[in-house]
């Protein structure tokens, strides 16, 4: 099953002719995600990669039936991009822009809000349903269809971590990347919420890192009303203090937001914590391999009155 | 982006927020015609650089005279100003703000930053002001007032009355006080600032309101659409390798140790830090070179890299995801070649056209240590440092 994408998912691409909109625009059909429409004002009524291109994002939902955006514009335009979005009633808009102003993320955080809409980004790699469908740049081959839940605010950590779960065996349900700006559409609590719910989605990653309390958020959620495995990575261990290291979210600012206590806070929370990078892959593993004992434990055949075993033994 | 207080101080003057008379000065003789010519008995000269506690760094000095103006500046120009916010190696001063005397009654601090919790600015005030106001949140987190200034309502004057109100400030300052902090937010907005702290906000003997301190720091990503704040910017104040990687675009942070590291993705870039620390060694940078890494970008971060001396091993820990491994070791390889690398590189790749890669790598004839994994190029960079 997964969340919030999948083989139903029908895309608008805002910026399709552009150059980065039309290499991934191509790469995500070749993933095999449904691109019905491209945006570009002025150039409506073409087609550009055998995809039909429109002025307006309204248009292209009405001629369409989109029902999920993604948004390959340059940072000055991003938040009207967003907003265009939101305004057309799209439910989902993902945005792959580094570096928009974070006085235009203010405005078109609280409009998001109180919309009907949910925002992922901006500043990510999009998200994927490995086998269903992709939104982003996400390198495709690397994912495996399975039933872990990988949520992380970077890109290339996030594809080092699958990386190492596909080549263990372990497949995933949906890799969320929530960006690494300092306010973004989806947190950490989102998609954790939205994981738990999955029956698809059996255990999570969570990959942080410095600046904000995003993870802490998370793990109190965590801790009151999540059972699945959770293993969880923090970057930034080494990174100084007062310094933004590249994404403009990742800043450890008068004291808080250290790895360290985010590290604290998910212990505290009983989430399995992982302290190399490299060791992502190996931990999940042994944290499966563990929840599956405990499971066979659990529903160890035993005879009832009729002499039939249960089924849950079965996984 | 940071600046100096006497440039915030300028642009919030512009916005209508009352600041102390003063003059950004160069010299002592400067120093000494600026003090002339605000004519106040008392003159207060201050250093100007991009870091806080300057006052019981000795950096803010009060003269008596024009003369003693002079020589205040005479000492301080040139000098390496250390405070608690410096680092032990200080700043060194070549601007000083030489101000207006102000009988000061009452200190505030009043500040907004955008709080990420929030996803709004928040308005800051306290009544300990003139201090530091992270140790006030510690030792008495009641002493300071929040207040989000919501998107959907902006500024409202009952933000002002429940700072008026909560600091018992005196009357004759309550309606001054909706111009003044309306002002600042406006001039917070309009300047696209992530930071616009005022500490000391002062009530003077006759009752005014007056910024006595400035402090804007502005957002990074909204610089293209503020191109009057170039001139602003010190270079001074930066670390100059830091300086050098911003003009080609290079996302650079300068550390302490001897392994220099090049990576794609600012959560990658981190994490290759942390691999190398948790391996027995010290990063000697922070590099993110970004998904379009083109010869050119590879070629200028080798450089920017082995600017530095302490630079022992070259580790670059590259996820193709955008980036194709086979141009990437293109661009190594043409780099190395040209540049002549006197030290080894450690090269760990994956993704888009791996195999591709490695080969050109490999074939190379170069000093390149192709490995698996980011642990095996962490441990292999670590071993290669230390030898």
């Amino acid at each position: 099953m997964s969340i919030l994408v999948d083989s139903s998912t029908r895309v608008v691409v805002q910026g399709l002719t552009g150059r980065e909109g039309s290499f991934h625009t191509q790469q995500m059909m070749d993933y095999g995600t449904k691109i019905v429409a491209g945006v570009t004002p002025g150039k409506g009524g073409t087609k550009h990669v055998g995809v039909p291109v429109f002025h307006t994002v309204a248009e292209a939902v009405l001629k369409t039936g989109a029902n999920a955006a993604l948004a390959f514009v340059p940072p000055p335009f991003a938040a009207d991009a967003i907003l265009e979005a939101v305004d057309a009633g799209l439910p989902f808009v993902v945005c792959i822009a580094e570096g928009i102003p974070v006085l235009d993320m203010v405005r078109v955080a609280a409009a998001v809000k109180q919309s009907k809409t949910r925002l992922l980004g901006p500043n990510c790699p999009g998200i994927i349903s490995p086998g269903q469908s992709k939104l982003g740049i996400m390198p495709g081959f690397i994912h495996k269809r399975g039933h872990v839940g990988v949520v992380s605010r970077s890109g290339t950590l996030t594809y080092e971590a699958v990386g190492q779960l596909t080549r263990l065996g372990i497949g995933q349900s949906t890799c969320v990347g929530i960006g690494g700006d300092p306010i973004i559409g989806t947190s950490f609590l989102d998609v954790i919420g939205m994981f738990n719910e999955d029956p698809d989605t059996h255990a999570m990653v969570m990959i942080g890192e410095i600046g904000g309390n995003a993870e802490e958020e998370a793990a109190e959620f965590i801790k009151r009303n999540v059972k699945k495995p959770v293993i969880g990575f923090i970057a930034g261990q080494t990174a100084p203090p007062g310094r933004r290291m590249g994404h403009a979210g990742a800043i450890i600012s008068g004291g808080q937001g250290t790895a360290k206590e985010k590290y604290a806070a998910l212990r505290a929370a009983g989430i399995h914590t992982v302290e190399s990078p490299a060791d992502i892959g190996e931990i999940m593993a042994r944290v499966l391999g563990e929840a599956k004992g405990a499971r066979r434990k659990l529903s160890s055949p035993r005879k009832t009155s009729t002499g039939k075993q249960g089924k849950r033994s079965r996984k | 982006m940071k600046i100096h207080e006497y440039q915030a101080k300028a642009i919030l003057a512009k916005f209508g927020v009352a600041v102390p008379r003063g003059e950004a000065v160069f010299s002592k003789e400067q120093a000494r015609t600026a003090a002339e010519r605000l004519g106040t008995p008392l003159v207060v000269v201050k250093a100007q650089i991009h870091a806080g506690g300057r006052g019981k760094a000795g950096g803010v000095k009060i003269a008596r005279s024009p003369d003693e103006a002079a020589s205040i500046a005479e000492r301080l120009l040139g000098s390496q100003l250390v405070t608690a916010q410096t680092g032990p190696e200080g700043r060194l001063v070549k601007r000083l703000l030489i101000e207006e005397g102000l009988d000061i009654r009452q200190e505030l601090y009043i500040s907004f930053v955008v709080d990420r919790a929030a996803g709004a600015p928040v308005l800051m005030t306290s009544a300990a002001g003139g201090m530091e106001i992270e140790e006030v949140a510690k030792q008495r987190p009641q002493a300071i007032l929040r207040q989000v200034i919501r998107p959907e309502t902006g500024f409202q004057p009952f933000h002002v009355r429940k700072l008026v109100f909560g600091l018992a400030l005196p009357i004759a300052v309550r309606n001054t006080a909706t111009v003044f902090v309306e002002s600042l937010y406006r001039a917070f907005l309009a300047t696209d600032s992530s930071l616009l702290e005022i500490n000391p906000c002062v009530i003077t003997g006759d009752e005014r309101l007056i910024a006595l301190d400035a402090k804007m720091n502005f957002d990074d990503n909204a610089l293209y659409r503020h191109p009057e704040f170039q001139d602003l910017r010190d270079l001074d104040e930066e670390t100059p390798l830091e300086v050098e990687a911003s003009r080609f675009k290079l996302n650079y942070i300068k550390l302490e140790g001897t392994i220099a590291c090049m990576v794609n993705g600012a959560g990658l870039a981190m994490a290759t830090m942390d691999i190398i620390k948790l391996n027995g060694g010290n990063p000697a940078n922070f590099l993110d070179v970004g998904g379009d890494a083109s010869e050119t970008r590879v070629k200028n971060a080798f450089r920017i890299l082995l600017s530095d001396p302490r630079v022992k091993v070259v580790f670059i820990n590259v996820f193709g995801g955008i980036l194709r491994c086979d141009m990437l070791a293109s661009g190594i390889v043409n780099s190395a070649k040209e540049l002549k690398i006197p030290v080894p590189v450690v090269v760990r790749m994956e993704g888009t056209n791996v195999e591709k890669g490695k080969e050109i790598l490999r074939n190379s004839g170069l000093n390149f240590t192709v490995v698996d994994g980011m642990k095996d190029g962490a441990q292999k960079a670590v071993k290669l440092a230390k030898a």
